[in-house]
């Protein structure tokens, strides 16, 4: 249906199905899905519907949203939201698909915390038999709740779907059989969300310690948005801002984090006072309440193309989108490769990125530019005039770097030997490229017996008989016959290079 | 020509340019003609525009000698060197046009850079055979921003990095022969293609291209010829994009593409317009998809359709084909049948060439209908033919006069069918080969007719004895190459005729036991041009062998396998400095002393040939010293087959 709904799916799958080895801190891949998933939470949640406010929630659930029970009960909350009516039947009319995504992504979200929250039971559950019987059934009641709630919404939107059942008895009635349950457990949640909220910042996260990952996901991933001006809020960090590696701050101690909920979590060991759920809660977001503004970031760096008083300005997404931009446009490469020890870079995470490929470039072009993929340099060299593939030092370069990564592929090829034997000098990093990619080697397609010198037909054309030679039969006897040395010929190159 | 000088010869007062246009047309003797004066001499030194380089140590008095070459051929010169290439490219760095290195191993990409960067007007190159060329070698070559025609067939070692810097480099090539160059990807092609706008002929054999590579060589506006013979990658799709190119492709070649079918080909052949020349050998069997496609090739000229497998129906859309063939391959196909041919030989009243070797269901009611259709025949090749009886060979040549090629290997014919065949004056190329018909008389016709007979192939024609070659010998005064293989009544009456042919240049007498040193010591004074003799199995002494090196010292290649030679006929026969190629098996008298020598006296040979048993007792230097000089020796183990060969029982036990 839609490709970014398609992409919530596999993130809700691939975050289930990666649930044990998440746990685990040296897998490296695990975490950056979950920052990739937070990533995409934090994104949802600019589109005024990922907070974990309850509250917030309902009202940033834009649909149609047909039960009267709930719509009453919206009304009547405390913290709700006012809904106007004609905007609610304004929706019913008019299927909007990006509300339809928001919804979902909304649902998703929902159905992970509720995830969270009964493992988080069921871990608790092990620990403290003996707790409160109280904890237990308000545990209880949540789940019901959140549970509760997602079906209806799940219903709604399904709802929206149908325009047949738009507004029919049926889905009324379907609804009905809920609505109990519904004015019941949604009061509940008011309650008690903010106690899952808190859990789930005091429970060892599932997911592990939050590591300040460095992502692929630059400052040009982001290069097709195309954000209307204004319609967001423009934050511009200061440089030493955005170069301080911690930006959270102990007022006690002075420790500094990267992350506020890491910081808060060290409050704890400050006093009982931060230990409240309200001050280890997430800060109330201002902001967050007023959704239609997204945040989006400048470059403090003036003149450069991301700073917000560029002609062209592109604003850049995250904070650290912006880390990661202002130290790869603006600041020294400090970090060097070990390896080849040329290349530089100023974020340490893409110069873990190039040692892992460091040493494979062995395509070169005239210019410079060094290729891991033959095609792509044949695919710049056609694009730019005058670019020429450069030829490595032959015997050494590549060949020897390659030789050591392909052991065994020498070996196959030296038992090939005798069909090869033609193309001696073949490159071993070659026919390793050709068996890593096809599995085949192109030149094995034809019997090189073909190749035999005896082919070399048109020996028999008669020379004119420029100079013809009038010593005697024997005369090699008399002109030094152990002078056969190739090298001592009276034309030996000047400029021997083999 | 001494007459000439004494009375102050009238040649002196022609200009300079006349006698230019003279020599223009003196394409065979110039040499005599320079040695007539000096200032002969000296015009021919400033006429000759090509020179064709024998050995290394002649070269700095060539050079010297000549001052205008265009073009340098070291085909007989394989021993050239970075040395040898970089004195000739500073001789002549203004006027060099075209090098040819294709029978040369020795060089490398530093003097083939250094003959690039001397000589910046090379327009054509030829490196075929330079195995050991690598990517560097290529990137040198393409420095030369002239150049126009490269050919580097078998540079095996040569890869896409190579190709693409000749591609960037060389923007004007018309002509690109990377035949067998089998490190060559579709990259490579593309970017050739890519980047040489202006290509016309393309050979791209046996590279394991496809699509990919193809489609932009088929983009190319120019493209006239391409040849894709044993590119196992293409296909019918890859085809189906030749439509565009095909406006301009005149001459295509797929030749054993195992994967080409009709339907790909015809897909290709409804847009080719300007087609003449089209070879679809070894690639499928020919369906009718196929024959509705010749009705609209109206300019196709040639059809190869070699190993095919054709139907009538085949046969008869080519005889409803709109153009005039001249020329059709039916070589080695299967399901050609008499009613086939005659229909072709019926509508295309213009062939001039026809092959049906090897087709063995033809008779000689096809053989009538086509001579009496196409009297311009020049070409008939039927070797093995066997069903077409011996009368059919007299229709041959009673009515096809201008017969100049004719291939009656294997077949029927008779004296009756060489009598009229010698009615055929042009004839030029006669293959009698295992023709066991044919006697001394029917020889006797040819000797008395064909006068311009250069090739005459006699192998294993039991019943020709000495009369009938001396005939040949009389009458044929151009023989090139003659080809008496196992005819074992020759004796040296035959040599002795056949030393007055002075234009001999190929001889096989192998398996004639009654020839001897006497008739070969004949040849060889008669025969100054002899180049290529095989004597194996011959009573040939060291009396023969010293003759031969003493008069023919043009002598490229030789086999005196079998032949009862000592070290002395072998050293003495190594004093040919032109010889390249020699084959000593089973040689028992020989001693490893006597061949030790041998090779190391002749220093132009390439290629060697010798029994196994030589292997352990030759010294591993000395080996690899001749190999280093660029001799390529090739160990056989024939010593069994001696004690069975029945032709030496009585000579040599």
């Amino acid at each position: 249906m839609d490709p970014d709904e398609r992409l919530c799916a596999e993130t809700w799958a691939k975050s289930s199905s990666d649930r044990e080895p998440l746990n685990t801190d040296s897998n490296n891949r695990s975490i950056t899905d979950f920052d990739r998933q937070q990533q995409k939470w934090e994104e949802s949640s600019f589109n005024g519907c990922g907070a974990r406010d309850p509250d917030q929630q309902f009202s940033g659930f834009e649909g149609p949203f047909t039960s009267d029970v709930d719509s009453q009960r919206k009304k009547k909350d405390l913290h709700g939201k006012q809904i106007p009516e004609a905007h609610e039947s304004g929706n019913m009319q008019n299927w909007d698909p990006s509300a339809m995504l928001n919804n979902l992504s909304f649902l998703e979200k929902k159905i992970h915390q509720l995830q969270d929250l009964v493992q988080l039971v069921v871990g608790r559950r092990g620990q403290a038999m003996n707790q409160a019987d109280e904890i237990l059934v308000q545990q209880q009641q949540l789940i019901t709740a959140d549970l509760t709630s997602i079906i209806v919404q799940l219903i709604s939107t399904a709802g929206s779907l149908l325009p047949s059942l738009k507004n029919s008895e049926s889905l009324a009635s379907q609804l009905g059989q809920f609505g109990g349950i519904t004015s019941q457990s949604v009061r509940v949640t008011d309650n008690v969300v903010h106690n899952n909220a808190n859990k789930m910042e005091d429970h060892p996260d599932p997911t592990g310690v939050f590591e300040d990952h460095d992502m692929k996901s630059d400052d040009d991933a982001e290069e097709g948005e195309n954000l209307p001006p204004g319609s967001y809020e423009i934050l511009q960090l200061e440089k030493e801002e955005i170069l301080a590696p911690h930006t959270h701050f102990c007022t006690i101690c002075g420790k500094g984090f990267k992350r506020d909920a890491n910081l808060r979590m060290h409050m704890r060991g400050h006093g009982d006072e931060y230990k409240t759920p309200a001050a280890l809660a997430k800060p109330h977001k201002e902001s967050s309440s007023d959704p239609i503004f997204i945040k989006r970031y400048s470059c403090p760096y003036v003149g450069c193309k991301r700073n917000k008083d560029h002609k062209k300005f592109q604003p850049l997404k995250t904070i650290l989108c912006v880390k990661n931009h202002y130290k790869r446009t603006h600041c020294d490469k400090n970090y060097t490769c070990s390896r080849c020890h040329t290349k530089k870079f100023s974020v340490i995470a893409d110069l873990k990125t190039h040692e892992k490929h460091c040493g494979r470039d062995k395509w070169l072009c005239s210019c410079g530019t060094t290729f891991s993929r033959k095609d792509k340099l044949f695919g710049h060299i056609a694009l730019f005039q005058g670019h020429t593939p450069a030829i490595p030092h032959e015997g050494a370069g590549p060949s020897d770097q390659g030789q050591s990564r392909s052991e065994t592929a020498n070996k196959i090829e030296q038992l090939d030997f005798n069909y090869k034997l033609d193309e001696p000098g073949r490159s071993v990093c070659q026919g390793l490229m050709e068996l890593e990619g096809s599995g085949e080697d192109p030149s094995s397609y034809f019997s090189p017996l073909g190749f035999d010198t005896s082919s070399m037909a048109g020996f028999q054309e008669f020379p004119r008989p420029l100079f013809e030679d009038t010593e005697s039969s024997f005369s090699f006897f008399l002109s030094g016959s152990g002078d056969y040395s190739p090298k001592n010929g009276r034309y030996a190159a000047p400029n021997d290079l083999e | 020509m001494q007459r000439l000088q004494l009375i102050n010869n009238p040649m002196e007062s022609l200009t300079e340019e006349i006698i230019f246009s003279i020599l223009d047309h003196l394409d065979s003797d110039t040499k005599s003609f320079s040695a007539t004066s000096k200032s002969f001499h000296s015009l021919e030194s400033r006429h000759r525009k090509t020179l064709k380089l024998l050995h290394p140590d002649s070269i700095p008095a060539a050079l010297r000698r000549y001052r205008h070459i265009r073009r340098l051929d070291f085909t007989n010169c394989p021993k050239a060197d970075d040395g040898v290439i970089s004195a000739a490219a500073e001789a002549y760095s203004g006027t060099l046009r075209s090098v040819d290195l294709s029978r040369s191993r020795l060089f490398t990409h530093a003097g083939l850079s250094g003959l690039v960067l001397t000589c910046g007007g090379l327009v054509e190159l030829d490196l075929s055979n330079a195995t050991e060329l690598r990517d560097a070698a290529a990137a040198a070559v393409a420095e030369a921003r002239n150049l126009e025609k490269l050919w580097m067939g078998r540079c095996r070692l040569v890869s896409d990095i190579g190709i693409g810097c000749i591609a960037v480099g060389c923007k004007k090539l018309k002509l690109v022969c990377l035949r067998w160059c089998v490190r060559i990807t579709d990259l490579g092609v593309g970017l050739l293609a890519t980047k040489c706008t202006l290509l016309r002929a393309l050979d791209l054999s046996y590279l394991p291209i496809t699509d990919k590579g193809l489609s932009p060589v088929l983009q190319l506006k120019n493209l006239k010829e391409l040849t894709l013979v044993g590119c196992p990658g293409i296909d019918d799709d890859s085809l189906k994009h030749l439509k565009q190119a095909s406006k301009s492709l005149e001459v295509l070649d797929v030749s054993y593409c195992s994967n080409v079918s009709c339907t790909g080909l015809a897909s290709l052949i409804n847009d080719a317009d300007s087609l003449h020349h089209l070879n679809i050998a070894y690639c499928f069997t020919v369906t009718s998809v196929l024959s509705k496609c010749f009705y609209k090739l109206s300019e196709l000229q040639t059809i190869k359709l070699d190993g095919c497998f054709i139907s009538f129906a085949l046969m008869k859309s080519i005889a409803d084909c709109c153009a005039s063939l001249k020329e059709l391959s039916l070589f080695k196909c299967n399901g050609v049948g008499d009613e086939g041919l005659s229909c072709i030989a019926r509508k295309h009243r213009l062939l001039r060439k026809l092959d049906i070797t090897c087709c063995q269901e033809i008779t000689e009611a096809s053989i009538d209908t086509i001579t009496n259709s196409c009297p311009h025949l020049t070409s008939l090749k039927m070797e093995n033919c066997s069903m077409v009886s011996k009368e059919a060979f007299v229709l041959i040549g009673t009515r096809c006069q201008s017969l100049e090629d004719a291939d009656f290997t294997e077949t029927e014919i008779n004296d009756e069918g060489l009598e009229a065949i010698s009615r055929c004056s042009k004839l030029k190329n006669l293959k009698l080969g295992l023709c066991l018909n044919i006697t001394d008389r029917g020889l006797s016709y040819v000797g008395s007719r064909c006068q311009n007979l250069t090739h005459l192939d006699l192998y294993r024609c039991m019943e020709i004895t000495d009369i009938g070659i001396s005939a040949i010998a009389i009458g044929c005064p151009l023989l090139e190459m003659i080809d008496m293989a196992y005819c074992d009544k020759i004796g040296d009456t035959s040599l002795t005729a056949l030393a007055r042919c002075i234009q001999l240049k190929k001889l096989e007498i192998r398996g004639c036991p009654c020839l001897s040193s006497l008739g070969l010591s004949a040849v060889s004074m008669g025969c100054k041009q002899l180049a290529v003799l095989d004597i194996k199995k011959c009573y040939i002494t060291d009396d023969g062998l010293i003759s031969l090196a003493q008069n023919t010292q043009s002598l490229k290649q030789i086999n005196i396998s079998y032949c009862p030679v000592t070290d002395v006929g072998l050293v003495a026969l190594a004093s040919i400095r032109r010889l390249q190629n020699l084959t000593v098996l089973n040689a028992i008298q020989l001693t490893v002393d006597g061949l030790v020598a041998a090779i190391l006296g002749c220093k132009g040979l390439m290629k060697l040939k010798l029994d196994t048993m030589y292997k352990s007792r030759i010294p591993e230097g000395f080996l690899s010293e001749i190999e280093g000089r660029g001799c390529n020796i090739q160990w056989r183990n024939k010593a069994a087959v001696l004690r069975t060969d029945h032709l030496f029982h009585g000579k040599f036990d």
